[in-house]
C-alpha cells in the first residue's frame, strides 16, 4: 500500500493532504509496479471529520484517534507512522511538506531504514525506484533525484500537484491502536499568528512589502492598503520581519513560507536570493522599487521604477476605479 | 557537556550556480561555510560564554579536502577542536546522519547543533535523521536557547506560528537566521585556529553508503517578460500596470 499521513488542523483536511493523494496516484500510474490501495492515516484527537474528509478521496482511511496524538511531536508523530507503515507494508510513505512534515519524516526514514525523498514536486516509480523533482540551490536547481527499496518516505511541497477529486464512493475507515513513546519535548508556550487574510500558501494573488516602504504604518497603508483593495494575502521579508513591522507568519523566502501566487507584487523589495528562493516560482512577478538596479527586477514581468510612496498609493486609487 | 556543531561547505549564496553534463559544477565558485550552520557554532560558544557547563565545543565536517576551510573558519570563531571525515562521496541526510550520530556517540557529546536547511541541497533533514539515530529528541527552527543544567529551554518556530520548549539534553538543535549574530574571526584567532587540532578521518570506518542518487539538474530558468513600466508619472504608471495584470497577465478581475 501506499501510505499518506494527513495534515490537517482545527478540524479540517488541509489541502495539502489532496495533493498528496494526488501525488500517490500519480506514483501508482506511472507503471512502476507500486500498487495501491492508496491509503491516509489521520493522527490526531477527535479527528472524525478530518477522517471523513480523506475517505471522500482515499481507498481507505486508518484512524489513530487517541489522547496521546492531541498535539503534534515529531517522536510521536514519527513513531506512529513508522508502525502503521511497518505493519501495513507500506512501499511509499507520503508525508507533506510543511515545516512539521519535513521534521518527522527523516525520522521515519531512519526507523524503517529507507530512503528519504524530501519536498518533492513531482514523483514517478520505476521498478524498484522512485524517482522525484525537487528544487536545490535556494530554488535556482531543479534536480531529479532517485531512491529504492521496498519502502521510500518522500515529502511533498505544498503546492506542487492539484487537490484529488473525491472519489464515487467513499473509501473505509479501520481504526488503528498504536504504541506511542511519551514525548520528550514540553512545550510551555505558543503563539500562533493568525492573519484574517487569504492563507499566503493558498492566494492567488500576494502583495509583499520589503524594507522599502520605510515603517510599520507605511507598511499598513500600502501593502494591507493594496492587498484588500485587490483581495490579496500579505507577505512581508526577513528584514521587515527582523525590524518587528510584521509577524513571522507573513515572511516568504529560505526562512519564511514558500509560495506560488498567480501575482507575487514586491513593493521596496530588493530580491536577494535567500527571498526569491521562496517566490522565484511565482506565475508573474511585479516589483516596484526606486532603485533600477535592484535584483528584484531581473525576476519580474512587469517593473516599475520608483517610489513606493507615490506609486502604491495611485495604484489603490486606480485598483479602487 | 561537549557540544558537537556542524559545519557544510556551500557556495556563497551570490555566487551564481552552473550546471554541466547534468549536474552542479562548483569549479571556481567560492565556498563558504553554511549561514544556517554559522549560527550553530555561534551558539555554541554564546552558551559556553554565558556560562553554561560546556566542557568542549567541537566542529565536525564530512566532504572533501576543501571543507577544511570551513573548519578553519569555525575554529577562528572560536571551537576547541575539528574533526573532519574527508570523503569525495556526496552523502545524503539520511547517510551523512549515520556518521554524525557516531562521531557524537565516540565523542560523548550531549548537544548537536546543526542549521536548519541547508544552502546546497535545500534539505531539513540532518537533524531530524541524527537525532532518529541516536535515540535523541530534536528541536528545530529554533531562534532562542539556553541550556541549564541537564535541560534545554528556548523558543522555535513550527507550521503555525512559535513555540517555547523544555527538553532534556542531550538533544539535537537545528539553527536558524535570527538566533543570533554569527562573529566574524579576528586576525589573533585566526592565527590560534592554525594550531587547535583538526583531526582527519576516513568515511571507511563509518559504514555508510548514499541512499539518494542525482539523476540531473537543471538551471530555473523561467523566461521572464521583464517588461519595464515608467514610474515617472505614478497615476499614468499604475493605471498601466493595472491594465496589463488585467488585460494580458489575466491575474486580476
Ligand atoms: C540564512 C539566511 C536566511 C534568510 N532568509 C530570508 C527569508 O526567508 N526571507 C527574506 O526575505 N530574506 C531572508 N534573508 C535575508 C535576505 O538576505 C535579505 O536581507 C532580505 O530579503 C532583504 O529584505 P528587503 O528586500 O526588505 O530589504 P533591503 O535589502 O533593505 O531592500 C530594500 C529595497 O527597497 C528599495 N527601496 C527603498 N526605499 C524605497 C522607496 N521609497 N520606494 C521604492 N523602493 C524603495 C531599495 O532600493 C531596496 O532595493 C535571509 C538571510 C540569511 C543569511
Amino acid at each position: 500500500m501506499i501510505l499518506i499521513v494527513a495534515e490537517h488542523a482545527g478540524g479540517k483536511l488541509a489541502k495539502a493532504t489532496l495533493e498528496m493523494v494526488t501525488a500517490a496516484r500519480a506514483v501508482l500510474e506511472s507503471g512502476g509496479g507500486r500498487e495501491g490501495p492508496v491509503t491516509v492515516l489521520v493522527l490526531g484527537q477527535n479527528v472524525a471529520e478530518v477522517a471523513n474528509a480523506a475517505a471522500a478521496v482515499a481507498d481507505q482511511v486508518l484512524v489513530a484517534d487517541l489522547p496521546g496524538l492531541a498535539t503534534y511531536t515529531a517522536e510521536t508523530w514519527a513513531a506512529a507512522t513508522a508502525q502503521i507503515a511497518g505493519e501495513g507494508e507500506a512501499h511509499t510513505v507520503v508525508i507533506g511538506g510543511s515545516r512539521s512534515g519535513r521534521e518527522y519524516a527523516p525520522r521515519v526514514a531512519v526507523k524503517l531504514d529507507a530512503p528519504y525523498l524530501e519536498d518533492a514536486i513531482r514523483l514517478t516509480a520505476n521498478g524498484d525506484t522512485l524517482q522525484a523533482q525537487r528544487y536545490t540551490y535556494l530554488a535556482r536547481v531543479t534536480e531529479t533525484v532517485e531512491a529504492g527499496g521496498p519502502v521510500v518516505v518522500v515529502t511533498v511541497k505544498p503546492g506542487s500537484f492539484a487537490a484529488a477529486a473525491p472519489l464515487p464512493t467513499p473509501g473505509e475507515q479501520y481504526d488503528v491502536e498504536l504504541d506511542l513513546p511519551a514525548p520528550r519535548v514540553e512545550v510551555t508556550g505558543r503563539s500562533v499568528e493568525k492573519t484574517s487574510r487569504v492563507a499566503l500558501t493558498e492566494a492567488d494573488v500576494i502583495v509583499t512589502g520589503g524594507r522599502g516602504v520605510g515603517n510599520s504604518e507605511n507598511f499598513s497603508a500600502y501593502v494591507e492598503g493594496l492587498a484588500d483593495r485587490i483581495g490579496a494575502g500579505v507577505g512581508a521579508t526577513r528584514a521587515v520581519v527582523d525590524a518587528g513591522w510584521r509577524p513571522y507568519a507573513e515572511q516568504v523566502g529560505q526562512t519564511g513560507k514558500t509560495v506560488q501566487p498567480k501575482a507575487y507584487v514586491a513593493l521596496g523589495v530588493s530580491g536577494a536570493v535567500q527571498h526569491l528562493s521562496g517566490m522565484g516560482k511565482s506565475r508573474y512577478i511585479v516589483a516596484i522599487n526606486k532603485d533600477a538596479e535592484a535584483p528584484i527586477f531581473k525576476v519580474a514581468d512587469y517593473g516599475i521604477v520608483g517610489d513606493v510612496n507615490q506609486i502604491v498609493p495611485a495604484l489603490i486609487e486606480a485598483a479602487g476605479k | 557537556m561537549k557540544i558537537l556543531t556542524l559545519v557544510r561547505q556551500v557556495p556563497d549564496a551570490e555566487a551564481r550556480v552552473k550546471i554541466n553534463a547534468g549536474a552542479v559544477d562548483l569549479e571556481g565558485t567560492t565556498l563558504v561555510i553554511d549561514g544556517m550552520d554559522e549560527y550553530g557554532v555561534e551558539e555554541a560558544l554564546r552558551l559556553r560564554e554565558s556560562g553554561a557547563n560546556v566542557e568542549e565545543i567541537v566542529a565536525l565536517a564530512v566532504g572533501p579536502k576543501r571543507v577544511e576551510d570551513a573548519l578553519r573558519t569555525a575554529l577562528a570563531m572560536g571551537v576547541d577542536r575539528a574533526i573532519h571525515v574527508e570523503t569525495d562521496e556526496k552523502l545524503d541526510p539520511i547517510a551523512l546522519s549515520r556518521v554524525v550520530a557516531q562521531v557524537a556517540q565516540a565523542e560523548g557529546a550531549g548537544l548537536i547543533l546543526v542549521g536548519g536547511q541547508e544552502a546546497d541541497w535545500d534539505s531539513q533533514a540532518l537533524g531530524a535523521a541524527t537525532a532518529e539515530r541516536l535515540g535523541w529528541p530534536q528541536l528545530t527552527w529554533t531562534n532562542e536557547l539556553k541550556v541549564e543544567g541537564e535541560t534545554l529551554t528556548g523558543r522555535h518556530d513550527v507550521d503555525d506560528g512559535n513555540e517555547s520548549f523544555r527538553a532534556p539534553l542531550p538533544a539535537v538543535v537545528t539553527t536558524q537566521q535570527g538566533l543570533n549574530e554569527p562573529r566574524y574571526p579576528t586576525l589573533p584567532n585566526i592565527m590560534k585556529a592554525k594550531r587547535k587540532e583538526l583531526r582527519k578521518d576516513d568515511l571507511g570506518g563509518y559504514g555508510t553508503q548514499p541512499t539518494v542518487r542525482v539523476v540531473n539538474a537543471e538551471i530555473q530558468t523561467r523566461a521572464r517578460l521583464n517588461r519595464m513600466i515608467d514610474g515617472k508619472d505614478p497615476q499614468a504608471a499604475a493605471a498601466q500596470l493595472l491594465d496589463l495584470l488585467r488585460n494580458e497577465a489575466k491575474v486580476l478581475a
